[in-house]
């Protein structure tokens, strides 16, 4: 199979991704959609790593996957507690460091 | 003998410095020692003048070089003296004139709490003024020049308490400021040409010099003329200038600073002499001038005045004569003296009449005075008598030489000068005779004032009265006692140069015209003032009388001109710098301001724009990056 | 090594302002007097200074160097030229005037806690002293990235002198004046600002052509010829230099900074800004402009001048126009920074010397005219000339100082400033008549503003609110005597001056290769 159609498929989610991230406003959502477009950056990684035949591409995968455990561990307690202060869970209710 | 050249300014200047200086504490002595220093001063000069009349005619010039003043590479100014022939005639008409006024002041100025002051300012007026004639180079000559300015600004301004002697001694000033430009013009010009502006060097080589510069330098020491010795076009500030005490009036505007004009350009000869087209303007400006004066004269009701309307006009004789070359200076010169001696008196004696008349200037209210202050009837007639020119009193002698003179320019200008000079002879004798009608002759029109003040007319003091019957004698003798055997010409010969011109009509027709034209104006006078009673008001008159009476409008022009015309223009620019000139920067800043106030939009707050911007840039940068690899 | 002698004149009134600002806050009078001692110790230590300088010896004189930031080849370079010690003599003279003529200036308001730690008159001391210690440094450095570093620098106790210290700023009531006088802080600091940061682009184009910072090593290169600029490079370099100096000169149209600067502050920081601070730039326009860069000097002298003409009779115009006087003298000053910008680019000897002792007389001259009208307005409480009148009457010692220091302003001879603006106007019609006969219509504008000006004030009947004003103080006297004796003496005997000014003049005039025009004709002797 060409490793070309993993790589059309992490764009693919990548962007979905993406798109969530501006769209949604739930802070939640807007959190998966980070981890998303992660998952999608690792998947592009092996597959990169599958096509250059080494294991470069999987080593920053792992790293990635850790990064985004500590991040998904910080970002939650953040929207916990925003949402303990708040009620609410809506990114744009958190404004107050505009001018 | 050079070193006392110095004394001869540093005496009033020691008494400036210490009367303006001095305080309070030497208001009681302050007049006499003003006065002592003046004389000390006139002494001085005596004294160097009999030593000058010892030597020979061509060894008299002495020289005193005390420092040097401001030395830059090629450009090196001295404080030196030089002490010919011209300005010893000057020093001691400054300083003898100079002392009597001080003399006069003392009475003048008896009941004024800043007496002291006065005479420190008149101190520093005599130290200028000699310091104008006795300078060795055209720079030095400016600072007395200046100096002899600001003196008069302070003089005419001394009652300052009135708005209207400020505003005359500020118009003084301004005027002669516009002259002052030319001779500052002058000196530079003087410096590219010839690469100094000392007397010796500079008039020596006259010669080398190409006729455009020298015309060019003659024309900005005729502006500097023009301005000090109020001829037309800048003669508007001496008729004003009269707001000040009648003793400056005496000595500043009649007997030596406004002469300071005719000084210049006779020390200038050699300069005019090589600039024939300067030299015309020079004696049209004086023609111009000299009919001028004599008309805004006849109108006048204010009897200083009408003096200083007759001042300009007499000095209009002298630029006249100046501008006629070594034909016309030395009697340039003479009439300049015989002038000093006449009309500081008659000064003199309108300031008694004023002192009698509780300070009134105006004619119409005088009348019959002869029997009240004799002395001043007898000192002021003589005046009189002198400066119309009444056969063997000075003013015949001096100004009949420059009627004869005017003629022997030759062709038809020697004709119209010595037909203007003639006709100018007659209007003198109408307005000074009508002066004298108004004031001494007739009913007495005067009345109480407002206040239930009638004035008590009464002979003056005799501080006053010595120094009018001083300046009379000389008013009757001088002409007389220069004219024996050409003294006065001979006198100034080396310095000035003398060429006797020959008048196309005999000496003795031109003297019989004089007497002519002198009787007609005597006898119009006589016919409009003397016959027949006059108004105390003045009637509405002619057209021209109304015009002569507003300086021949030309004050008028200068209102609407300069002044308005001034105040338009600063008005419009105050309003340029705060609009465009600061509108541009203050629009710059606030354009900064405007732009930064729509990019704070962008920092919403919320975390998705800031997203999207993310995004954007991102894939601008990749597209970036792709294209550049495409290419 | 000998005594560094330049940069103790300038850490002498440093360590002054230290001093000053640690003074304890109730201790006010004490600030005062030791910032006037310090002030004085500088006059005598600059008085060595004069001293020592040989007017015929080598060009810098008493020099310094150390290195200092040497990856960049900066070095700490001093030396003083003819110029640079007459207006070092200049800056340590008039300071002790200026804080004796504001001695009372920053004093606190009654009604002020005296406890508190706020010690505003020992910042007013300490500040002025710091803008001295910079000043004087300024006219030592002879290391082009030094000097701009104090070119800078001169800016933030300026800053705080105007913006802080208005007539009776520190009483807080007027919203309005305070409004005013911060717009006007702000206005100078953004202006010189923007000057200065075109000039260190230009400083930095500087070393990267020259590889030097070293006023003598990159005059020395050129001169050797290892050193040669392309003519658009030495022309941009010029512009950036000359553009921050044109800004603090002031030149027209940069000049709308100066009114509302000296306008808003008190009459002594009035005088440190036009007086001193101003003088930085002519300054340097002698020193950098014409030394560093001479082919684009003459390039871009005919534009120069036409500004330079423009200043004259633009700000003596405006002068007229004036109701606040101290803007009137501001105004005043404009006009004069055209003469003496016309005296540099018209490279002739007596342009030059007369551009140089027309810093140093126009700064005598406005200090006196300004301390004296800040001894009126601190009496009556208004900066307007309609409110008063007939001043002359009831305080007539003021008035007779306020007309000597006008005199010296309209240029009147026999005082200083007449000598040094003749000989501008002399140096400049040699070369360019036409200039020089529009520049001579100054003179009367001059004449015009500043007797409109006495006779609003001075003359006139007395108005009711001047009636009992009281006449100079001993203090105040003290201040004015003086400066009006140095008018008199330099106007008739400005022959120290001259000497050492003109040979500093002599080789600025070499490095532009410029000679004095000749006469036409040899005149006899």
């Amino acid at each position: 199979m060409n490793p070309v159609y993993y790589l059309y498929l992490a764009s693919l989610l990548f962007t979905i991704g993406a798109a969530g991230v501006l769209i949604r406003r739930n802070a939640i959502v807007v959190f998966m959609c980070v981890e998303l477009m992660l998952n999608a950056c690792n998947l592009a990684f092996v597959t990169f790593s599958r096509l250059h035949g080494n294991l470069d591409g999987q080593i920053i995968a792992f790293f990635t996957m850790v990064v985004a455990a500590a991040e998904v561990v910080v970002g939650l307690a953040i929207i916990v507690s925003v949402f303990r202060s708040r009620h609410s869970a809506s990114v744009d209710d958190a404004s107050l460091m505009k001018l | 003998m050079e070193n006392l050249i110095a004394l001869l300014i540093a005496a009033p200047l020691l008494g400036a410095a210490v009367l303006l200086c001095g305080g309070r504490r030497l208001d009681r002595v302050g007049h006499w020692l003003g006065t002592l220093l003046a004389a000390v001063s006139f002494v001085v000069g005596v004294v160097l003048f009999s030593d000058m009349l010892g030597k020979s005619g061509d060894g008299r010039t002495l020289h005193q070089h005390l420092f040097s003043w401001i030395p830059v590479e090629g450009f090196q100014a001295d404080i030196a003296f030089q002490l010919d022939q011209l300005s010893m005639t000057f020093v001691l008409l400054i300083t003898g004139v100079g002392t009597l006024i001080h003399i006069y002041s003392i009475g003048y100025m008896e009941h004024d709490e800043r007496r002291r002051r006065f005479f420190g300012y008149l101190n520093l007026f005599l130290a200028a003024m000699l310091l104008l004639v006795l300078a060795d180079n055209y720079l030095l000559l400016y600072m007395g020049w200046e100096g002899v300015g600001l003196a008069s600004y302070l003089l005419i301004g001394f009652w300052q308490h009135k708005p209207s002697a400020a505003t005359a001694a500020k118009k003084a000033f301004l005027v002669n400021r516009v002259g002052d430009m030319g001779l500052s013009i002058a000196i530079m010009l003087m410096f590219t040409t010839f690469g100094t502006f000392a007397f010796g060097p500079v008039l020596g080589s006259t010669g080398d010099a190409t006729e455009g510069k020298l015309t060019a330098i003659g024309l900005m020491l005729l502006l500097a003329a023009c301005g000090k010795s109020a001829q037309v076009p800048l003669q508007s500030w001496l008729g004003d200038a009269m707001e000040g005490p009648t003793p400056v009036s005496a000595l500043i505007h009649a007997a030596t600073m406004v002469t300071a004009g005719v000084y210049l350009i006779t020390r200038s000869g050699a300069i005019f002499n090589a600039a024939p087209d300067a030299q015309l303007v020079v004696v049209v400006v004086g023609a111009v001038t000299l009919l001028f004066g004599a008309i805004v004269g006849c109108a006048k009701d204010d009897i200083k005045k009408a003096l200083a309307g007759s001042t300009m006009s007499q000095i209009g004789y002298m630029i006249l004569a100046a501008g006629l070359g070594p034909i016309g200076y030395v009697f340039a010169i003479m009439h300049l003296v015989t002038h000093g001696f006449f009309k500081a008196g008659l000064f003199l004696g309108a300031g008694s009449v004023m002192h009698g008349m509780n300070d009134e200037v105006d004619m119409r209210k005088y009348g019959g005075l002869r029997k009240y202050m004799p002395v001043t009837f007898v000192t002021f007639g003589l005046g009189y008598l002198a400066i119309i020119g009444f056969p063997g009193l000075s003013g015949f002698f001096s100004k009949d030489k420059i009627i004869e003179a005017a003629f022997a320019k030759g062709g038809t200008e020697g004709w119209i000068l010595g037909a203007v000079t003639l006709l100018g002879a007659a209007i003198t004798a109408f307005y000074m005779t009508r002066v004298m009608l108004l004031t001494f002759f007739g009913e007495k029109r005067w009345q109480p004032d407002e206040k239930g003040n009638a004035p008590h007319p009464h002979e003056s003091p005799r501080s006053m009265t010595i120094p009018m019957i001083l300046l009379a004698v000389g008013s009757v003798f001088a002409g007389g006692f220069f004219s024996i055997g050409d003294r006065f010409v001979h006198w100034l010969e080396p310095v000035t140069g003398y060429h006797h011109g020959e008048a196309p009509v005999s000496a003795a027709t031109v003297t019989g015209a004089t007497m002519v034209v002198l009787v007609l104006g005597v006898a119009l006078a006589w016919l409009m003032y003397g016959r027949k009673p006059v108004p105390v008001t003045a009637p509405r008159g002619s057209l021209l009388t109304r015009a002569a009476r507003r300086d021949l409008l030309q004050d008028d022009f200068n209102h609407v001109v300069l002044v308005r015309g001034g105040e338009h223009l600063t008005r419009s620019l105050v309003y340029v710098d705060h609009t465009l000139v600061d509108g541009v920067v203050n629009g710059t800043a606030a354009s900064f301001g405007g732009l930064s106030g729509r990019l704070r939009k962008l920092q919403n707050g919320y975390a998705r724009t800031y997203a999207v911007s993310m995004f954007g840039g991102t894939a601008v940068l990749i597209a970036a990056t792709l294209l550049m690899r495409a290419v | 090594m000998s005594f560094p002698l330049l940069t103790a004149t300038a850490v002498l009134p440093a360590v002054g302002a230290i001093a000053t600002a640690a003074v304890p806050a109730a201790r006010r009078s004490a600030a005062k007097w030791l910032a006037l001692l310090f002030s004085l110790a500088t006059l005598v230590l600059a008085a060595v200074v004069v001293v020592r300088f040989e007017p015929g010896g080598a060009r810098y004189q008493l020099t310094e160097s150390h290195a200092w930031i040497s990856d960049f080849g900066v070095r700490y370079e001093l030396g003083v030229d003819g110029i640079g010690v007459a207006l070092l003599a200049l800056t340590a003279l008039l300071i002790p005037f200026v804080i004796l003529a504001g001695w009372h200036d920053a004093d606190p308001l009654e009604d002020v806690n005296p406890n508190r730690r706020w010690r505003p008159t020992q910042g007013f001391f300490a500040l002025i002293l710091m803008v001295e210690a910079m000043v004087i440094l300024s006219f030592e450095a002879t290391d082009v990235f030094l000097f701009y570093i104090l070119f800078e620098a001169m800016l933030i106790p300026m800053y705080f002198l105007i913006g802080g210290f208005g007539d009776r700023a520190h009483a807080g009531g007027d919203e309005a004046a305070a409004t005013q006088r911060s717009y006007a802080a702000v206005k100078f600091l953004l202006y010189n600002l923007v000057g200065g940061l075109i000039m260190l682009a230009a400083v930095i184009g500087l070393y990267v052509v020259a590889g030097s910072f070293s006023l003598s090593e990159i005059a020395e290169a050129r001169a050797s010829g290892s050193l040669s600029m392309a003519t658009s490079t030495e022309r941009w370099l010029f512009l950036g230099f000359f553009f921050a100096f044109a800004v603090k000169a002031p030149l027209w149209p940069l000049h709308t900074w100066l009114p509302n600067a000296m306008g808003e502050s008190t009459a002594p920081v009035a005088v440190l800004i036009t007086a001193v601070v101003d003088k930085v730039g002519t300054f340097a326009m002698l020193r950098f402009c014409l030394q560093l860069f001479p082919e684009a000097s003459k390039w871009a002298t005919p534009v120069i001048l036409v500004l330079a003409l423009i200043s004259i009779v633009y700000g003596a115009l405006l002068a007229v126009g004036q109701r606040d006087m101290k803007r009137l003298i501001a105004y005043a000053s404009i006009s004069h920074f055209g003469f003496i910008i016309m005296g540099i680019f018209a490279m002739t000897s007596q342009g030059q010397s007369g551009a140089t002792l027309y810093m140093v007389n126009h700064g005598i001259s406005t200090a006196a005219l300004m301390l004296v009208a800040g001894f009126l307005i601190t009496r009556r409480g208004s900066r307007l000339i309609a409110d008063y009148g007939g001043v002359q009457k009831v305080a007539p010692v003021l008035a007779g100082t306020f007309l000597v220091g006008g005199l010296a302003t309209l240029s009147l001879p026999g005082l200083s400033p007449f000598v040094s603006e003749f000989l501008v106007l002399v140096g400049t019609f040699s070369r360019y008549p036409v200039v020089g006969i529009i520049a001579t219509i100054g003179i009367v504008l001059a004449a015009l503003y500043v007797l409109v000006l006495y006779q609003r004030t001075m003359t006139g009947p007395v108005k009711a609110e001047v009636k009992g004003m009281p006449d100079l103080k001993v203090r105040e006297l003290v201040v004015v005597a003086p400066l009006i004796a140095l008018l008199l003496f330099l106007g008739v005997y400005p022959k120290p001056l001259t000497e050492i000014v003109n040979p500093a003049v002599e080789h600025t005039m070499s490095d532009v290769q410029q000679t004095d025009p000749k006469p036409e004709v040899e005149a006899a002797p």
